[in-house]
């Protein structure tokens, strides 16, 4: 399968990327590369196989429902570029 | 065929599917620690798990699976033995982790239904299926000048969307669906059901199609109703939008459409199309769910007795009609409360029409729920006794009520400390109709020789010179004997 032009552009406002014009060929090559090294598998009958979701033999990983400590306010809005101190701040969203 | 001449709101059937999503009231989010409660100050109830922050590992509530489990259970779903989670891709900047975990193939629930009861007829409406999800964030527009704050601790708290089959045809329907739905999660004790603060909420997708048609038309998928009014009145609107279009020639365009309140009309979001490509794929962090039939089984035996086993219990067993049953069913709290008056005494129907009446009234008044109520069941049947003696009449037992329900006093202490005791010594009452005869002698006159309307008038003003307090049965007889 080619990953062409438009599906990088596509891509990339999806993941909210900003690509170049000249970029977009390269990531178009790389992508198709990769792509197509996959679809290797596709040549295995795995007919009989079921789908798997997960690679673990586990089922029904649960805690039960008791609260934790959260993190104190400070410290998480240190991992945000730009806060009021109580709010992250972001750039205007429009609606 | 009167075709032609048919109004165009005839010729069009709207078919409706609505999306609610039920907040779960568990203590924690759906996959870490962080503290589910309402109005705590901003960003205080978060984690790395809920802020997206890099390696860590989402882990399964078990709290939440128990309650969708219930849900499905009273919905007659089908409870999938095997579930799984998946990754819904988006950006935006209430979702930290830039996915919301969702559960898309595989969904814990499906193939059920809830009954509703319009005009006194049951109609199935058909549940697709619940899965569990978790919330984003809360984004905040006023306020914040050129940006938008963002508070994450709503983002991880967990969800059921509860998906109903395009079964619905106006906005009544869908309305009583809701309305039903929330009455089973507040019996179920699994969501609050607050709309206002958004524990509840529900988006539609609505299309008209012409009556007879069996393809479905092109749909709009409306968001923004946060209360059973809007959801009536959005899809009211936009079901007449939509004939409009097409009477017009015009062709519906899917889309995502608000509802705006204040203006009563819905209007386009204008999204990118781009925004509905959310790359679902399996969630790798999370393992598969198995719900074996022990898990099933234990969730159905905690069931309580549900809106709709209530409601036929109380038209069998209390003798009500399904529409005070219904009524008095849609909140288990009222249910509860009007079995202790009947226990305590009551005369069913009696205890229905005071409830539904006086003190609905005055718990709407001051927007109380009943739980909040001073009067105790048993002082309303105690009330009701003193109907039956005689001790009271019909008419000063709203105001003997009134007190109790500003007091939380029992209804004998209010009538004696007020002297609202009824009146029934015939020579009391027959001094006070003298009197009036006497001052209105020539509405008297009138009155015998066959201007039969005014008797109204004399039983006003005796009651009105005796306060209320003459019994008024006994009032009739003795004023029919003395002007016929």
């Amino acid at each position: 399968m080619k990953i062409n032009r438009e599906d990088v552009r596509h891509i990339a406002t999806l993941s909210r990327l900003q690509v170049s014009e000249e970029d977009l060929d390269t990531f178009s090559s790389q992508l198709s590369t990769i792509v197509e090294y996959i679809e290797q598998l596709n040549r295995l009958d795995a007919g009989g196989v079921e789908p798997t979701s997960h690679v673990l033999p586990l089922q029904n990983v649960m805690r039960d429902d008791l609260p934790s400590p959260s993190l104190p306010r400070e410290e998480v809005l240190r991992n945000t570029p730009d806060s009021t101190g109580k709010f992250y701040r972001v750039p205007k969203i429009i609606e | 065929m009167r075709t032609e001449t048919m109004a165009a709101s005839d010729k069009y059937e709207a078919v409706i599917g609505l999306e609610v999503h039920a907040q779960m009231l568990t203590e924690t989010k759906l996959f870490c620690g962080c503290s589910t409660k309402f109005g705590a100050e901003p960003n205080t109830q978060t984690c790395p798990v809920c802020t997206g922050m890099p390696g860590v590992l989402p882990v399964l509530n078990r709290k939440a699976v128990e309650f969708a489990v219930k849900t499905g259970l009273a919905t007659r779903c089908r409870v999938s033995p095997y579930s799984r989670f998946a990754r819904k891709n988006y950006f935006y900047p209430d979702l930290p982790k830039g996915y919301q975990i969702s559960q898309y193939e595989l969904p814990l629930c499906e193939g059920g239904y809830v009954e509703i009861v319009l005009d006194g007829a049951v109609k199935r409406i058909g549940i697709t299926r619940i899965h569990m999800e978790d919330d984003a964030g809360k984004n905040i527009h006023e306020g914040a000048g050129n940006y938008s704050f963002v508070d994450l601790n709503r983002a991880g708290v967990p969800l059921m969307e509860i998906v109903s089959e395009p079964d619905i045809r106006s906005p009544r329907e869908a309305a009583e669906y809701m309305r039903k739905l929330r009455s089973i999660v507040r019996y179920l004790g699994v969501c609050d059901g607050n709309m206002e603060q958004g524990s509840l909420r529900c988006d539609a997708n609505v299309s008209v199609r012409p009556v007879g048609q069996k393809e479905f038309g092109v749909k709009a998928e409306l968001k923004n109703m946060n209360s059973f009014r809007f959801v009536e009145k959005a899809l009211e609107y936009e079901i007449k939008r939509q004939i409009q279009v097409l009477e017009e020639g015009g062709k519906i365009v899917q889309e995502t459409r608000l509802w705006d309140s204040a203006a009563g009309v819905t209007h386009s979001m204008r999204s990118k199309e781009e925004a509905h490509d959310y790359r679902y794929f399996p969630e790798p962090d999370l393992v598969p769910l198995v719900t074996g039939q022990e898990t099933i089984e234990a969730a159905a035996s905690s069931l309580p007795e549900l809106p709709d086993a209530l409601r036929g219990r109380f038209v069998s067993g209390y003798g009500l009609p399904e529409y005070d049953a219904d009524l008095l069913t849609s909140e288990k709290s009222v249910a509860g409360w009007y079995e202790e008056a009947v226990k305590a005494g009551g005369q069913p129907k009696a205890v229905s029409n005071w409830m539904m009446g006086e003190l609905m009234r005055l718990l709407n008044e001051e927007g109380k729920s009943i739980e909040e109520c001073l009067v105790r069941p048993a002082q309303l049947a105690g009330m009701l006794q003193l109907i039956d003696q005689g001790t009271i009449s019909g008419k000063i037992a709203k105001a003997v009520f009134e007190e109790m329900y500003r007091t939380g006093r029992g209804a004998g202490d209010v009538v004696k400390e007020k002297g609202l005791v009824q009146i029934s010594d015939e020579g009391a009452i027959e001094a006070v109709i003298d009197e009036i005869i006497a001052k209105n002698p020539a509405e008297a006159d009138r009155l015998r020789v066959g201007e039969e309307k005014l008797m109204g008038f004399f039983v006003g003003q005796v009651m009105k010179a005796m306060k209320g307090k003459a019994n008024p049965q006994l009032l009739n007889e003795l004023l029919k004997k003395k002007l016929r």
